[in-house]
């Protein structure tokens, strides 16, 4: 069974449960509007408000999913920096879950703090830059499946959204232009800077991120999550395409900000970047966003490189994948808190000179190999 | 070449880059530096007012509050500038106490200095390693004086009080702690390649500049000046002890931190040989209440540069002026001639590389 076929039973049964209180309520008013009653319990009984329906519910499903993942991300993130750095992390909040809660207890205060427009900001433009930058990013992990029964389908079938990997690399890189809009229109300085270092990092890292990713696709022959996890049933692409996979993680790195390439948000020279001027749950949002692209950067890589939800049956298909994804998630933590920070110019001379070429060889080895007919 | 319109930026008085209380203009051409401009005096407290209405002994925890980096080394400072004024002869055995304390307030202050210097870079785990081995000085230094940042504890005529027992043991085992740690800290910094790719070539200051701006200490000698008063006009008991002066040639942000992490090497052989050869006998002498009229004077090698005090007596127990030489002022004044031409990431690289303290230099 998968996720559509469940959600689908859950839509119809309460649909029939709704539909029943609600012609019960029409036989006692049936001089009030006639048919009215009747009708829109067909119309909602109907195939396409079911499907509507079922979708709705599958994307809060996966949006749970995302968020206790993300839950965890922080929590991850803060014990193993902890153990990087000789000390803790927390362990207070929630002690018997090992401190679990604090990132809940950090969400509730940033819940109740004001928030505040600066008076000179560009108002339409402050209060969008989050709203893109958080609807954007949960939009990429409405097209990556968690194996090929979990994720969001449009049908019986289970069939996902075609060409999602394309998708979710759209959506990845909507980010950096809510960046730019958010630097701008807070009207400072130091957020300006961030924006424009967004914008020309993104330059930089985009071009040999899709070249890395236009590689799995020519040995896999397909733009669908499940055709690339499919291809790698025998051989993870990690392994053929190993110039691949560290370019492609070097680039995601890029993408979701982390240390040693967070230019916009560059704490030393920018204040906070292009979070400068937002504060309160605008802030958290971001807070939780860019975790939330660690996520999806992650899970991108476990289904594009790391042979997606392919494993032992011991575990769970959902479970191999969500455990590829951490481990792709706290190597790139390993690197944020381990090392400094690169110059604007030389991650433009990174991406350019180095990762840029790296790319196109690899694509070069992935178009041989399918010449000699091995995928 | 395409100009991009011009805006000043101020990086401060509350910034991350800043390390206290300072502002650093900088007109920045997109993202290339074309000017700066240092603005300092947010943190002045009339330090050298407040000890003309003190008593010669009563100015040293105020001389102690001049640097929360290295409070040592300026209540020495201030010891030597009043000693010179009376006339005064330190005992020997307190000469090589002030010695190994003044090392290990060395060692910290650069410690203190690598930390911030990683957090500038970005690197956390710098900054969290530095900051934790800093921690065993500190603790060293506060079994001796009772406090962990302003000591308090040179003297006029000496030292407050002789080490206490087994403090030379411990002192000795935190000296092979700190070996260890700096050869990992070599690994951690100079092993990464963007530490490298941040440092060499940034920050260029050329030997004749740096010595007609009076850019002293660890600036100075990484540009090729081969100058440090323990060498050259030692004082205490350095002139007994056998150790290099650290200079580099580059004159970069990698030669700067070069040279800070052989100093902290060479500090440890200080420390060990100055135990070692510690005598026994008395720590101080009783200085007299009131100073003759005239004048004192003295300089030291302080983890930052080269610090002066200049004292005039006038034969009651309060000094009638008493003037500080901060090393950091000067450095920061050159600070246009470092900067100009470099990105707005370096400037955190170069500022950072200097050593900022705010306390001393706005006094």
């Amino acid at each position: 069974m998968n996720l559509y076929e469940f959600c689908n039973i859950i839509i119809v049964w309460l649909v029939d449960l709704v539909n029943n209180l609600w012609y019960w309520l029409g036989d006692f008013l049936p001089w009030v509007f006639g048919d009215f009653f009747t009708g829109v319990g067909d119309l909602a009984a109907s195939d396409g408000h079911i499907a509507v329906m079922t979708i709705l519910l599958e994307v809060l499903v996966v949006l749970i999913v995302a968020i206790v993942n993300v839950l965890n991300f922080i929590w991850i993130d803060r014990k193993l920096s902890g153990r990087i750095f000789d000390f803790y992390g927390p362990y207070y909040v929630g002690y018997r879950i090992g401190g679990w809660l604090q990132n809940v207890a950090d969400g509730m205060k940033l819940f109740v703090k004001e928030i505040i427009t600066p008076r000179d900001a560009d108002r339409l433009g402050f209060i969008l830059a989050p709203v893109i930058f958080v609807s954007s990013s949960f939009l990429i992990l409405a097209t990556i499946p968690l194996s090929a029964n979990f994720g969001v389908a449009t049908n019986m079938d289970g069939a996902f959204v075609p060409a999602g990997v394309l998708f979710a690399f759209a959506a990845f890189a909507i980010a950096p232009f809510s960046i730019l809009l958010a630097g701008w229109s807070s009207n400072n300085k130091y957020t300006l800077i961030g924006g424009m270092r967004s914008a020309a990092q993104m330059m930089s890292y985009e071009i040999p991120l899709l070249l890395a990713v236009a590689s799995v696709f020519l040995l896999s022959g397909d733009f669908s999550f499940v055709g690339v996890v499919e291809a790698q049933a025998d051989i993870w692409f990690a392994i053929p395409l190993f110039i691949g996979f560290i370019v492609f993680l070097v680039c995601i790195a890029a993408e979701v900000e982390v240390t040693p390439f967070d230019l916009p948000e560059a704490e030393a020279e920018l204040v906070e970047g292009w979070t400068t001027e937002y504060c309160g749950m605008r802030f958290g949002f971001f807070m939780m966003t860019s975790y939330l692209r660690g996520y999806a950067g992650g899970a991108l890589a476990t289904a594009l490189f790391l042979g997606g939800w392919n494993g032992p049956a011991i575990i769970p298909d959902e479970i191999w994948f969500l455990i590829k994804a951490y481990i792709v998630f706290v190597v790139i933590e390993w690197m944020r808190w381990s090392l400094p920070r690169v110059r604007v110019d030389q991650i433009l001379n990174l991406g350019w000179k180095r990762l840029l070429p790296l790319a196109m060889v690899n694509l070069l080895i992935a178009a041989g190999m399918k010449t000699m007919g091995w995928f | 070449m395409t100009r991009t319109a011009e805006m000043w930026i101020n990086m401060g008085p509350q910034h991350p880059m800043t390390h206290g209380l300072w502002n650093l203009r900088v007109k920045v051409d997109g993202e290339t530096i074309v000017d700066a401009e240092p603005e300092v005096g947010y943190l002045h407290r009339g330090i050298e007012k407040i000890c003309e209405n003190r008593t010669y002994p009563q100015v040293i925890p105020i001389t102690d509050r001049l640097c929360y980096g290295s409070s040592m080394s300026w209540s020495h400072l201030y010891c030597r500038t009043i000693e010179d004024l009376m006339g005064l002869e330190v005992p020997e055995r307190a000469q090589y106490i002030r010695v190994v304390v003044l090392e290990m307030q060395r060692i910290a202050s650069h410690l203190m200095w690598l930390a911030a210097y990683a957090v500038d870079l970005g690197m956390m785990a710098g900054f969290i390693y530095g900051m934790r081995d800093r921690e065993v000085f500190i603790d060293l230094l506060q079994n001796l004086s009772g406090s962990r940042l302003t000591y308090n504890y040179t003297r006029i005529g000496g030292v407050a009080h002789d080490l206490p027992p087994n403090w030379d043991r411990e002192a000795l085992r935190a000296c092979d702690y700190m070996e260890q740690r700096l050869r990992e800290y070599e690994d951690l910094y100079e092993g990464s390649k963007i530490f490298m790719m941040r440092n060499t070539g940034v920050g260029l200051l050329k030997r004749d500049d740096a010595m007609n701006l009076g850019v002293t200490g660890p600036p100075m000698r990484a540009s090729g000046a081969k100058y440090d008063l323990r060498k050259d006009r030692p004082y205490e008991a350095y002139a007994d002890m056998d150790f290099q002066v650290c200079s580099r040639t580059e004159g970069d942000c990698f030669a700067r931190y070069r040279v800070r992490m052989d100093e902290m090497w060479e500090s440890c052989r200080i420390i060990r040989q100055a135990i070692h050869k510690m005598p026994k006998g008395k720590w101080r002498v009783v200085a007299p209440r009131n100073a003759p009229a005239g004048t004192g004077m003295a300089r030291v090698e302080d983890p930052r540069g080269e610090g002066m005090m200049y004292a005039v007596g006038d034969g009651t127990d309060r000094p009638y002026r008493l003037k500080i030489r901060s090393p950091i002022f000067v450095t920061v004044s050159a600070a246009p001639k470092f900067l100009v031409g470099y990105k707005v990431a370096d400037v955190v690289a170069i500022m950072g590389g200097l050593d900022m303290c705010i306390g001393e230099n706005d006094r």
